[in-house]
C-alpha cells in the first residue's frame, strides 16, 4: 500500500505491506536503526517514537496508520540550535550518566521528551511512574530519573527563553 | 591525579554520543547485501524423542532458501558446543560431559531447544515457513526440580546418565567442620532456595554470518561479550574453521550481565549455515525465544547449618546444595555453583571450619550458567541469610553478631578455609560508614511511626566479599577451566602523540571506552578525547578473554597500565637520547620527559614525533615506531567486599514490599570513574532487588513449560519500585596490582538480594516470620501475611 508521511521532517512516500509494523519501516526500509526492538509484547519501551509530537510505541502501530503524520525518531530531535548540538534531553541524559550500555536510551528520550511536554515542574515519583513502559536493565533508573528531571527543566527553561 | 581526565575524575562519558542520537551499531543493525534471515524452530516440548522432520511444505514456499537439521549438522561433521570448564567431583573423577548438538539430535532436552533452522529471503516468510515444518515428537515424561531430578526412577534427562547427577562436588575440611558441630553451643539451620532469573539484557542476543568463498574468509557478528573466545570455540571445536580464516566482531552490544558470555548454538549454526548455503544469514533472537534459548541464572536448593559458640562466635559451617544446570552444560556452567560459590561462603568471617558440598544436577530445563554475580549472590545471600537468623536464635543483634565474627583490617591478607587467600579489606570499615548512612540506629521510631499507618517497616543489613577480576590462569586451570584467563592491550601511539589502544576486554555498558581511556590519560598526561578504546573485533584486537566476572578493569585494564608503562619506558631511552642525557636521569612528568635538575625537557609528542621520523634517532640500540603490547595474567582474585543496608515498608493488607531506602559502602579498590562506578552500583543493586522482590523463572513440574516466558509474566524491575540509592565507596588498595582495582560490575547484585530480604524478614519478624524465599511478591507475602495473623488470632 503506498504510504506517505513526514519522518524526521523528510516526506517519504513507500509502499508497504499493510501489516508492516511501523518499527519495521523506520529500520528496515529507511535504515533509521536508532528505533530499537527489546520485546515482543509491548512493553519494553527500546522502539518509542514520536507521532503527531506524542510518544509512540512502535512496535505496536502498523506502518499504514501512520498515513499522512510526522514521525519523529531519536535520530530526527537533535540539530536545533545549530547543525550538532543536542536536543536538551539528550544532553541531560549525557551529563547525568542516564545510560549504559545505550540500547533502551532512544525510546528512553523520546518517551521522555513527550514527559517534559505534558509537565512543567515534575516530581521524581512523576517521572518514575511515567516510566512504566520503558524498561532498563542497566542503569537501575536512578540517573535516568535525575536526567528526565533536569531535562524537563532544560527543555522548560530554553522554552522560556524561546517565548521571551 | 595527573590531569582533569585523569584516575579518579567523574568526567562524562565518551561514547554517549552516538548511543544518544541513535548512531550505536548493534549486531541488529548490521545489513549486508544479498542477506537472507533465519529463524529457529524451536521445541514446544520439554523432553521428547525427536522422530522425524517434514520440511517440504516449507520448502516449497518461494523465497525460502533452506531448512536444515541436526542430521545436516551430523552429516557436515559439525562438533557440539563445548564446555569451557571441566569440574572434579568428590570420588576424583571428572563430571559427567553429554554431547551438546548445536541443534537437537535424536531428542529434545527443554522447551526451546532448536530442532531445526529456517532460511529464507525475508524474517516474515521464514517464520511462517517455519510454522509449515512439520515434527513428529514423541514426548517424554520431563523432570524439572532438581530434588525430583535425583530422585530413583527419574526421567534420565541424558539415558547414560540415569541419575542425572553431572558432579557431586565438595569442598572444606568435612572433618574440622564435623568436629565444630560437635562442639557447638549453638546450630543455626536455614532451607532455602535461590530462585532461577532470566537475565534479560535490554538488547536480545543476534547472529550475522558472512562467507567470502573467494578468500575463504567468515566473519561473524554476535551480541558477544568475548568475541575472541567465540572465536576459538566455534572455530577450532565446533565448525574447524581455520582461525586465520575467520573473523568475530562483537559490536555495539546492548547489556551483557552473563547472559553473553557463552558461546551459543545460535552462533555456531548461523555461522555453518551461511557458509553451507553461500549466502550471509541473519538472525535476530524475539525477547520470547530469548527466554527459552539464554543461558538463565542462579537456581539452587539449599540447606545451611551454621555452629556457635555461647557468646556468639562462629565455628563451623556446613552447607550442602543442589545446583540446576538445565538440559545441557553451557560455557561455564558447572563452574559457576562449585568454584565461583563455595569458596566465597567464608564471607567477610573468621569462621574457622567450612565444608560445602554441591550436586551439580540436569533437569529439562533452559542451561543454567553466569548471571551477574554468578555463584556469589548465591553464597552471600544463603551466609547473610543464616547469620540473622543465627542472630535471632540466640537473642543477639544483628549488627554485633557480624562485628562479632568479622575479619579485622589488620588480618589481611587473610587466607580463608575455602581455598582464597583475600589480600585487602576492611569489613567493619564498610559496616560502620553504612550503619551511620542509614542511620540504623534511628529505625526503632521509624518502624514504630509506621505501625501506626498499617505497615510493617524493616531494616535489613549484608555484608559480603566477592572473588572476581577472573582469573589468575594457573589456578583456574587447577579449578577445571580449559582456557586461559588472563588480558592482552596493546597502546598504539601514534605520530602525533594520539593513542589508540586495541583491548581484549569487551564493553556493553560499562563505559570502558571512558575508564580504560582515564588510565592511558593519567599516565600518560594527555587528555581523554586524544585516546580512543577499540574493542570488540578479532581482525582489529590481537586476542582477549572478554568481560564477566568484574574482570575488564582489574585485568584488562592491568594489561593497558603495563603497556603504557612500556611505552614511557621506550619513551625515556629516546628521551634520553635528544636530551643528550643518561637514561636514570629522564624523569616523566605531565607528559613531559625532561632530565632531572635542568630545565631541558621535550613534550610527549615531540618523542613521539621522533620515533616515526627517526632522523636523530638511537637506531643501533632502539626500533623506531611507538606501540607495546602485554599480556597480563593477575596472581590473585581481587576481593571487593561491603556492606549493604536496605529499609523497606510492606502493606499489611496486600503484602506489597515498598524499598524504601538503600545504602551501599563498597570496598572495590582504587576508583577510575566514580560516576561510573555509582551507575554500576545502581544498575547492579537493581537487579539483586528485581531478584529479591518480583523476577523468578517459573517452570511447570509436569510439562517443563516456562510458565514466566515473557515480559507479561516475568516481572523485570521498573523505575516506580526501586529508590534511589545511596552509594559510597570505602576502598582499600588491591595489593596485587599496580593500578590497586578490584572491580565494581557485580557487586550492587552481590549484596542486595540478602540485604533486601533480610529488611522484608525483619519487618516480618514481629509476625513470627524467619525466612522469606525469593522473590517476596505481595501475593506470597500476603499468604504469609494473613496465616501468621490467623496463628496469632488463635493463640
Ligand atoms: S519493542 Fe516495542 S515495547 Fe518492546
Ligand atoms: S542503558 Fe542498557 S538497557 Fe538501559
Amino acid at each position: 500500500m503506498e504510504l506517505k508521511l513526514t519522518v524526521n521532517g523528510r516526506k517519504v512516500a513507500v509502499d508497504v505491506p499493510t501489516d508492516m509494523l511501523l518499527v519495521d519501516l523506520l529500520r528496515e526500509r529507511l535504515g533509521l536503526t536508532g528505533t530499537h526492538v527489546g520485546c515482543d509484547t509491548s512493553q519494553c519501551g527500546a522502539c518509542v517514537v514520536h507521532v503527531d509530537g506524542v510518544s509512540v510505541k512502535s512496535c505496536t502501530m502498523l506502518a499504514v496508520a501512520a498515513q499522512d503524520a510526522q514521525v519523529t525518531s531519536i535520530e530526527g530531535i537533535s540539530g536545533a540550535g545549530g547543525r550538532n548540538s543536542l536536543h536538551p534531553m539528550q544532553q541531560a541524559f549525557h551529563e547525568n550518566h542516564g545510560l549504559q550500555c545505550g540500547f533502551c536510551t532512544p525510546g528512553m528520550i523520546m518517551s521522555a521528551i513527550d514527559f517534559a511536554n505534558r509537565h512543567t515542574e515534575p516530581t521524581e515519583a512523576q517521572v518514575r511512574h511515567w516510566l512504566e513502559g520503558n524498561m532498563c536493565r542497566c542503569t537501575g533508573y536512578q540517573n535516568i530519573v535525575a536526567a528526565i528531571l533536569a531535562g524537563t527543566a532544560a527543555m522548560h527553561a530554553t522554552a522560556s527563553v524561546e517565548a521571551a | 591525579m595527573g590531569n582533569i581526565t585523569g584516575i579518579g575524575a567523574a568526567i562524562l562519558r565518551k561514547e554517549d554520543q552516538r548511543f544518544i542520537t541513535g548512531r550505536g551499531n548493534y549486531v541488529a543493525d548490521v545489513k549486508l547485501p544479498g542477506m537472507t534471515y533465519a529463524v529457529f524452530l524451536r521445541s514446544p516440548h520439554a523432553h521428547a524423542r525427536l522422530l522425524g522432520i517434514d520440511a517440504s511444505a516449507a520448502l516449497a514456499m518461494p523465497g525460502v532458501v533452506a531448512v536444515l537439521t541436526g542430521e545436516d549438522l551430523k552429516a557436515d561433521g559439525v562438533g557440539g558446543i563445548p564446555c569451557g570448564w571441566g569440574i572434579t567431583g568428590k570420588d576424583g573423577l571428572a563430571m559427567k560431559e553429554p554431547p551438546h548438538p548445536a541443534i537437537a539430535h535424536g531428542k529434545v532436552r527443554h522447551v526451546g531447544d532448536a530442532v531445526a533452522l529456517v532460511v529464507a529471503e525475508s524474517v516474515d516468510l521464514a517464520r511462517i515457513a517455519a510454522d509449515a515444518v512439520v515434527v513428529e515428537y514423541e514426548v517424554l515424561p520431563a523432570v524439572v526440580g532438581m530434588v525430583d531430578a535425583l530422585k530413583p526412577g527419574a526421567p534420565a534427562v541424558f539415558e547414560d546418565i540415569p541419575d542425572n547427577l553431572c558432579c557431586d562436588w565438595e569442598i572444606g575440611d568435612r572433618a574440622a567442620t564435623d568436629a565444630a558441630f560437635a562442639s557447638a553451643a549453638h546450630v543455626a539451620k536455614i532451607n532455602l532456595v535461590n530462585n532461577r532469573l532470566v537475565g534479560n539484557p535490554m538488547e536480545p542476543r543476534a547472529a550475522i554470518a558472512l562467507y567470502e568463498r573467494s578468500t575463504g574468509h567468515t566473519t561473524l557478528w554476535s551480541t558477544s561479550q568475548f568475541p575472541h573466545v567465540v572465536k576459538l570455540l566455534m572455530g577450532n571445536f565446533v565448525l574447524g574453521i581455520p582461525q586465520h580464516k575467520l573473523r568475530v566482531i562483537a559490536p555495539d552490544v546492548g547489556g551483557g550481565f552473563g547472559v553473553k558470555q557463552f558461546h551459543y548454538a545460535e552462533e555456531a549454526v548461523i555461522t555453518w549455515a551461511a557458509r553451507r548455503l553461500d549466502v550471509p544469514v541473519k538472525w535476530v533472537s524475539e525477547r520470547s525465544e530469548g527466554f527459552l534459548s539464554d543461558a538463565q541464572g542462579r537456581d539452587h536448593v539449599s540447606e545451611a547449618e551454621l555452629a556457635l559458640d555461647e557468646t556468639g562466635k562462629f565455628l563451623g559451617l556446613r552447607v550442602s546444595t543442589l545446583a540446576n544446570m538445565g538440559g545441557y552444560l553451557s560455557t561455564f556452567g558447572p563452574n559457576i555453583p562449585t568454584n565461583l560459590y563455595g569458596p566465597l561462603l567464608a564471607g567477610v568471617y573468621t569462621t574457622p571450619a567450612i565444608y560445602c558440598e554441591v550436586k551439580v544436577v540436569f533437569t529439562n530445563t533452559v542451561p543454567v550458567d553466569a548471571y551477574r554475580g554468578a555463584g556469589r549472590p548465591e553464597a552471600t545471600f544463603l551466609l547473610e541469610r543464616l547469620v540473622d537468623i543465627a542472630a535471632a536464635q540466640l537473642g543477639m543483634d544483628r549488627v554485633a553478631i557480624r562485628r562479632r565474627n568479622m575479619i579485622p583490617a589488620s588480618a589481611y591478607p587473610y587466607q580463608t578455609p575455602v581455598m582464597m587467600e583475600y589480600d585487602s579489606g576492611d569489613p567493619s570499615g564498610c559496616l560502620d560508614r553504612a550503619l551511620a548512612l542509614a542511620d540504623w540506629d534511628g529505625f526503632p521510631a521509624r518502624r514504630a511511626e509506621a505501625a501506626t499507618r498499617g505497615r510493617y517497616r524493616g531494616i535489613g543489613l549484608s555484608t559480603y566479599v566477592e572473588a572476581c577480576g577472573l582469573a589468575p590462569s594457573r589456578i583456574a586451570g587447577r579449578l577445571g577451566a580449559r582456557g586461559g584467563l588472563y588480558e592482552s592491550a596493546t597502546v598504539r601511539v601514534h605520530a602525533t602523540g594520539d593513542v589508540t589502544v586495541l583491548i581484549g576486554t569487551h564493553c556493553h555498558g560499562q563505559g570502558h571506552e571512558t575508564t580504560f581511556a582515564q588510565i592511558v590519560s593519567d599516565k600518560l598526561g594527555i587528555p581523554a578525547d586524544k585516546i580512543e578504546i577499540v574493542f570488540g573485533d578479532t581482525d582489529k584486537v590481537q586476542f582477549g578473554m572478554g568481560t564477566y566476572g568484574s574482570r575488564s578493569l582489574s585485568v584488562g585494564g592491568s594489561a593497558l597500565a603495563k603497556s603504557v608503562d612500556k611505552v614511557i619506558l621506550k619513551g625515556r631511552k629516546i628521551a634520553a637520547h635528544l636530551l643528550e642525557a643518561g637514561e636514570p636521569d629522564i624523569v616523566f612528568e605531565d607528559g613531559k620527559f625532561s632530565v632531572t635538575g635542568t630545565d631541558r625537557s621535550l613534550k610527549f609528542e615531540e618523542i613521539c614525533l621522533a620515533a616515526y621520523i627517526p632522523h636523530n634517532y638511537p637506531l643501533e640500540v632502539l626500533e623506531p615506531g611507538l606501540e607495546e603490547q602485554s599480556f597480563y595474567d593477575p596472581v590473585n582474585f581481587t576481593f571487593p567486599g561491603g556492606a549493604h543496608i536496605a529499609e523497606v515498608e510492606i502493606e499489611a493488607d496486600t503484602g506489597t514490599v515498598h524499598l524504601l531506602s538503600y545504602v551501599a559502602v563498597d570496598d572495590i579498590g582504587t576508583v577510575i570513574n566514580p560516576m561510573i562506578v555509582a551507575g554500576q552500583l545502581h544498575g547492579g543493586i537493581a537487579q539483586g532487588a528485581g531478584q529479591a522482590l518480583c523476577e523468578t523463572a517459573v517452570y511447570d513440574e509436569g510439562s517443563g513449560q516456562l510458565l514466566s516466558g515473557s515480559f507479561m509474566d516475568y516481572a523485570m524491575p521498573r523505575a516506580d519500585i526501586l529508590p534511589n540509592m545511596k552509594i559510597v565507596t570505602h576502598s582499600t588498595r588491591c595489593t596485587h596490582n599496580d593500578l590497586g582495582v578490584k572491580g565494581c560490575g557485580e557487586v550492587g547484585t552481590i549484596g542486595s538480594p540478602a540485604t533486601v530480604m533480610n529488611a522484608v524478614v525483619d519487618a516480618l519478624s514481629p509476625l513470627g516470620v524467619t525466612h522469606v524465599d525469593m522473590p517476596a511478591s505481595p501475593n506470597k507475602l500476603w499468604r504469609i501475611i494473613k496465616a501468621a495473623r490467623l496463628a496469632q488470632a488463635a493463640e
